[in-house]
């Protein structure tokens, strides 16, 4: 269950990996669909915390242009309902992401991340 | 008390089997959910404001059910991946990784506005290998480090645990200060034996906020909800009502017993007659 929310405040943590290290890329990608409730003040105040630019290429990559390439100063009630949909509503069930600085690769496997390091990439 | 953590480490000891045990026991589910909402209120989360929070250690979800339904949205991470399948079979609401805490966290800085963690800090004491990435103190500053600066300023991050004794908290507590936490350790019920509970409370810059106070005082009472001790089947069956013990061998114990060794040909067993297993007269 990878949504674009925690996509986008996940950063690669390897050792010395510590620069370029966000956002990891995805790659062989399988998504699913799955309705979520609407929260409308929880999608505003979580504004502030988004890189713009790595939530727009994510989700360019899973092939959903709802939203603007530069963050609207103006926010209305659609606006929040495509950002709500794009963050919490498209999970990534399959697939892989890779650190785009040390090319570790982070398998997905039913909806679940492995996030393990070997020993030696250990910080 | 059992201590799992001394057993093996807790992706192999949380297997398939252990993982459905832990999550269908209605007691542990008890004490979990109980532990929750009380890291939550020590959390002080703003009223009316979703947050986003960090389940450290979710396992499958006992806690995590609680912060759904409390509306939070929360990010979970566990090691046992038997764990977390049962959390996928129990369709938590949370994102859930597959991550060991002591390797540290890749989260991005201040992505959440609180931690929280329950029964977990124990199992980072124990050395699995000798690469120094393995040792306790190296693991927990790679922990406390990375999660210090993935969460907002100002919030907190509420563990409980269970130390085996007071080194281990002046350790735990040391780490969590180098890595730039403030805050400290709230003990429930100490007096308690089997109610006490340790909980770190920890600040990423409080600016003088107070370590909140322990409960205190008797324990709460087991509700109907809770199976009471009983020792009234224990008394049963061993005692008649005259309040006497029933003896076990008595006639036709030792009748089926003589029978038993005349089938399988052992010699020199007495015959029965009216005398066999007859009550003796009481000498003084």
């Amino acid at each position: 269950m990878v949504r674009l929310i925690t996509h986008n405040l996940l950063a690669c943590h390897a050792k010395n990996c510590t620069s370029n290290n966000f956002p990891l890329q995805f790659k062989d990608i399988e998504i699913e669909l799955r309705e979520a409730e609407f929260n409308p003040d929880f999608i505003r105040g979580f504004l502030p915390k988004l890189e713009w630019k790595a939530l727009i290429d994510a989700a360019k990559q899973l092939g959903d242009t709802s939203l603007p390439s530069e963050q609207p100063e103006m926010i209305d009630d659609e606006f929040l309902k495509n950002l709500h949909h794009v963050l919490l509503e498209i999970h990534i069930e399959e697939g892989a992401m890779i650190c785009p600085n040390c090319q570790h690769v982070y398998p997905i496997s039913n909806g679940i991340p492995n996030m393990l390091l070997a020993e030696h990439e250990i910080g | 008390m059992s201590r799992p953590e001394l057993i093996a480490p807790p992706e192999i000891y949380y297997g398939d089997v252990e993982a459905t045990k832990y999550t269908n026991n209605t007691r542990i589910q008890q004490i979990q959910a109980d532990m929750t909402y009380r890291a939550l209120e020590l959390l002080n989360l703003p009223p009316d404001e979703p947050a986003f929070l960090l389940d450290i250690g979710c396992g499958s979800g006992l806690s995590g059910e609680i912060l759904d339904e409390e509306g939070y949205t929360w990010v979970g991470v566990d090691v046992a991946p038997s764990m977390l399948e049962v959390a996928l079979e129990r369709e938590v609401e949370g994102d859930l990784f597959l991550q060991d805490i002591g390797q540290g966290f890749g989260f991005r800085p201040g992505s959440f506005d609180g931690a929280i963690s329950i029964s977990v800090l124990q199992w980072l004491l124990n050395a699995e290998t000798s690469h120094p990435t393995s040792s306790p103190p190296h693991r927990l500053t790679r922990f406390f480090t990375t999660l210090h600066s993935a969460l907002r300023n100002p919030s907190r991050a509420i563990l409980q645990f269970y130390p085996t004794s007071d080194d281990q908290i002046q350790l735990i507590t040391s780490i969590a200060q180098k890595a730039g936490f403030g805050g400290g350790v709230v003990v429930d019920y100490p007096n308690s034996k089997k109610a006490r509970k340790v909980f770190l409370c920890l600040f990423v810059g409080g600016g003088g906020s107070q370590v909140p106070k322990g409960l205190d005082g008797e324990e709460v009472e087991a509700g109907e909800d809770q199976a009471k001790f009983e020792s009234r089947r224990e008394k049963s069956g061993k005692r008649g009502k005259d309040g006497k013990r029933k003896s076990i061998k008595d006639r036709d114990w030792i009748l089926r017993k003589k029978e038993l060794y005349r089938q399988r040909g052992k010699e020199s067993i007495p015959r029965d007659s009216k005398y066999t297993g007859r009550k003796r007269k009481t000498v003084f």
